[in-house]
């Protein structure tokens, strides 16, 4: 069966120069909006996934759903560090760190303001979180009115930045560093010595304690002790499952929006697809009997129409991918209602999504493609022909 | 008007393409209701707020308690006429997805303060006897399916342990902006269960004032007692507190926006391109028209009319279709968009919008139609 090659779609395509231009640019757009949701959704969710590590254990007080609901005092901290399941640090020292979180109401560069993460910290916190590093400046030193914020802090937040004077709790703390963790939740927090923290906080009792695991398998044992002690009254979580946790209920809004969005913004672009193709067949019908007449078959031609109307839509899509690279670049933040503060993110787009788009856009032109192409597959070739 | 039979008996000629036009027209202003609405509903709590309510919590942030001590305090400051408080409790029901606002508030203080709470006397008499009872919204009740007498447990996630609470009476909102998913229960009944060291704090004071003029002389004052105490204290009105929460979620409503040009832009160069298409289809028949004496203004216009009443359908089916569709169903995002509801003025806009869009689309054929040359066009007649 002889097919009726590319070129003609292709040609045909161009001839409608403006017709093809608009109806792609809008089926752009919505795989545009298709491709934004998802880098959306997915940058939030990417940020709480990766700041986690499988290797780390943290405790809270049993029933809180969050760091900031939690309490642990001095004596169950130290009894945590003292079991066996700990990996030790190179000077024989648990691997632990016993830190306290708050929350501060900060003005934004914007000049709104959010409740930003303080988190008082020791010495094996950069340990336990290899993943921080300090960028600009230097550490704080234990025991100074010093304080290191994380990028986003830094980039998003009035008068955090190395050399500011940050008013925190009463008093005035310097900014001495500025630290990255790679787009992890860290990022949008404010270290500083927890020792300092707690008097200055007015806090006697730390939030959390985080671990390493001298092996992986230690912590379903470490996990059955503790949270069977009556006096601890805390809960072990994996560090990675802690965070994905806090991730669930809006990454999970943010794609049921996207998809509700997208799939009804795909209906109104699939029916302008399919105006535009039934005018291609409109105006061709002399075209379609002379093929006919040739001898190309009812199969070659529905085949044929059907791949126009998947190249002008995958045309769009590939717009519409190129539109949505540049997304990568924004960043945003909202509030993560685990800590009752700000969380920024940067938009991840990526190949998947990309390819999602493409998919999203040929299905969008198969669906808008197919209606016409039937009509023009079996027209009746004399008719056809007879019509001027 | 004469030649409105005209313009109908073409876009009846070609009822496919007005389906398909008047579809797709209607999905986008369908969609630019629902985003407005999302928008528009995370501002309820804005439009709910009273301006003679003062809201008074910890300078650093509302995470941190004030004292119970100060309560006296603020009743004494000129100009407040009420005060009353609550926990914010944050726990959940059965599941911790089951999330909905819990409040541990003072009784009976709370209902001066709120006299949005519509409540039946014996219901109010009942809740007010009882330490252990709560009462709830009557949307959450339905969502639940609880019935008057019912205990309720709720999990504690800042209060640990399951409270279990007696369902005393179903409150009413007073008006459609205010909430009615939520759980209020005694602020002393949480108190008293309290261990030491964790007795005798709250989270937030509510103030009333006389009037609205009041509020900012009164902030500046309550803030001022306690300027320099360990617990300093900040204090706006309700509606600045709750515009505060708005601005704590970030810039959802410029990424809304953003989507709906998006979608609008779509839909309109879909539009644009099925005008031009009817319009090239019947270059002949305009030219004919022109021949027999129809002015360019009038053809214009023909051309226009037909693409403003394509556009007038697809926006009134759209936003029927959402203010049907959100229309006292009880939609809220799973708890996250309470009073989910079209606004009057949400639909006005999507049919201002849909009537921009039928100009706009109907601009470049209805001019090159008007501007057609007759000669040529006429040639095309077989």
């Amino acid at each position: 069966m002889a097919r009726i090659p590319l070129a003609y779609n292709l040609r045909n395509l161009a001839a409608r120069r403006v017709s093809t231009g608009l109806t792609a640019l809008g089926i752009a757009l919505v795989a545009w909006v298709f491709i934004f949701t998802l880098a959306l959704a997915g940058g939030f969710q990417a940020a709480l996934t990766t700041t986690g590590t499988p290797e780390n254990a943290i405790i809270i007080r049993k029933g809180s759903t969050s760091e900031l609901m939690s309490i642990l005092s001095r004596d169950a901290a130290g009894a945590i560090e003292s079991q066996g399941e700990i990996a030790k640090a190179t000077d024989g020292t648990p691997l632990a760190a016993s830190e306290l979180m708050v929350v501060w109401n900060l003005p934004r560069k914007s000049g709104t303001t959010t409740n930003v993460v303080v988190r008082g910290v020791g010495p094996k916190s950069f340990v336990l979180r290899p993943q921080v590093k300090l960028v600009r400046g230097r550490m704080f030193r234990p025991g100074l009115d010093e304080i290191i914020v994380g990028k986003m802090v830094a980039e998003r937040f009035q008068r955090c930045d190395v050399g500011d004077r940050l008013k925190l709790a009463g008093r005035e703390w310097t900014v001495v560093g500025v630290f990255d963790s790679n787009g992890r939740a860290y990022d949008s927090e404010i270290w500083g010595d927890v020792e300092l923290f707690m008097p200055v906080f007015d806090r006697p009792v730390y939030q959390s304690l985080t671990l390493r695991l001298a092996e992986p398998g230690y912590l379903a044992p470490l996990k059955k002790r503790l949270e069977s002690d009556p006096r601890m009254d805390v809960e072990v979580d994996r560090e990675d499952h802690f965070y994905a946790k806090q991730s669930g209920q809006l990454s999970t809004m943010l794609r049921v929006l996207g998809l509700f969005v997208t799939s009804i913004m795909s209906l109104g672009a699939i029916f302008g697809a399919l105006n535009t193709m039934y005018a291609a067949v409109g105006t061709r019908t002399r075209e379609i009997g002379t093929l006919r007449a040739i001898g190309f078959s009812h199969g070659a031609i529905l085949t044929s129409f059907l791949i126009e109307s998947v190249l002008l839509a995958l045309l769009g899509g590939v717009l519409g991918c190129l539109l949505a690279l540049p997304v990568r670049s924004f960043t945003t933040g909202t509030m993560s209602f685990a800590t009752f503060s700000e969380l920024a993110f940067r938009f991840q787009v990526t190949p998947g999504m990309l390819l999602a788009g493409l998919a999203f856009s040929a299905f969008m032109g198969l669906l808008g493609g197919f209606l016409p192409a039937r009509k023009a597959a079996t027209m009746p070739i004399v008719d056809s022909l007879r019509q001027a | 008007m004469k030649f409105l039979g005209y313009v109908l008996s073409h876009l009846w000629h070609s009822k496919r393409r007005t389906f398909l036009t008047v579809s797709s027209i209607a999905v986008a202003l369908f969609l630019f209701c629902t985003l407005r609405t999302v928008m528009t509903s995370l501002d309820a709590s804005l439009r709910a707020s009273d301006e003679t309510r003062l809201v008074v919590r910890h300078a650093a942030s509302l995470v941190f308690p004030l004292p119970l001590a100060y309560k006296a305090r603020l009743a004494q400051v000129p100009g407040v006429v009420n005060v009353s408080f609550g926990n914010w409790f944050g726990g959940y029901y059965q599941d911790p997805k089951n999330q909905f606002t819990q409040f541990a508030v003072e009784v009976p203080s709370v209902f001066d303060l709120y006299p949005e709470i519509l409540l039946g006397p014996a219901e109010k008499e009942a809740f007010i006897r009882e330490r252990t009872s709560c009462i709830a919204g009557e949307a959450l009740v339905k969502k639940y399916g609880w019935k008057v007498g019912d205990v309720i447990p709720i999990t504690g996630t800042i209060y640990p342990g399951s409270w279990p609470l007696t369902l005393r009476g179903i409150y009413r909102a007073a008006t459609p902006d205010a909430s009615e998913d939520a759980i209020f229960f005694h602020w002393d009944f949480l108190n008293e269960s309290m261990p030491e060291g964790r007795k005798n704090l709250v989270g937030i004071y509510w103030l009333k004032v006389a009037s609205p003029s009041d509020a900012p002389t009164v902030s500046a004052a309550v803030d001022q007692v306690y300027e320099n105490s360990p617990v300093p204290t900040k204090t706006e009105t309700e509606k600045a507190f709750q515009a505060g929460f708005i601005q704590m979620m970030g810039n959802v409503s410029t990424l809304l926006s953003i989507l709906g040009s998006a979608i609008i832009f779509a839909i309109l160069l879909v539009t644009v391109n099925t005008m031009m298409m009817a319009a090239r289809e019947r270059t002949t028949e305009i030219a004919v028209l022109k021949t027999l004496g129809f002015r360019d203004g009038l053809v214009l216009q023909l051309v226009a009319a037909e693409a403003m009443l394509l556009s007038l359908a697809g926006g009134i089916i759209g936003c029927g279709l959402a203010y049907l569709a959100f229309h006292r169903v009880n939609f809220t995002a799973g708890g996250m968009i309470p009073n989910f509801r079209v606004l009057p003025e949400t639909l006005v806009l999507g049919i201002l919008l849909a009537v921009a869009m039928g100009l706009l689309s109907g601009l470049v054929p209805a001019f090159s139609a008007a501007r057609l040359p007759i000669s040529s066009s006429l040639r095309k007649v077989a």
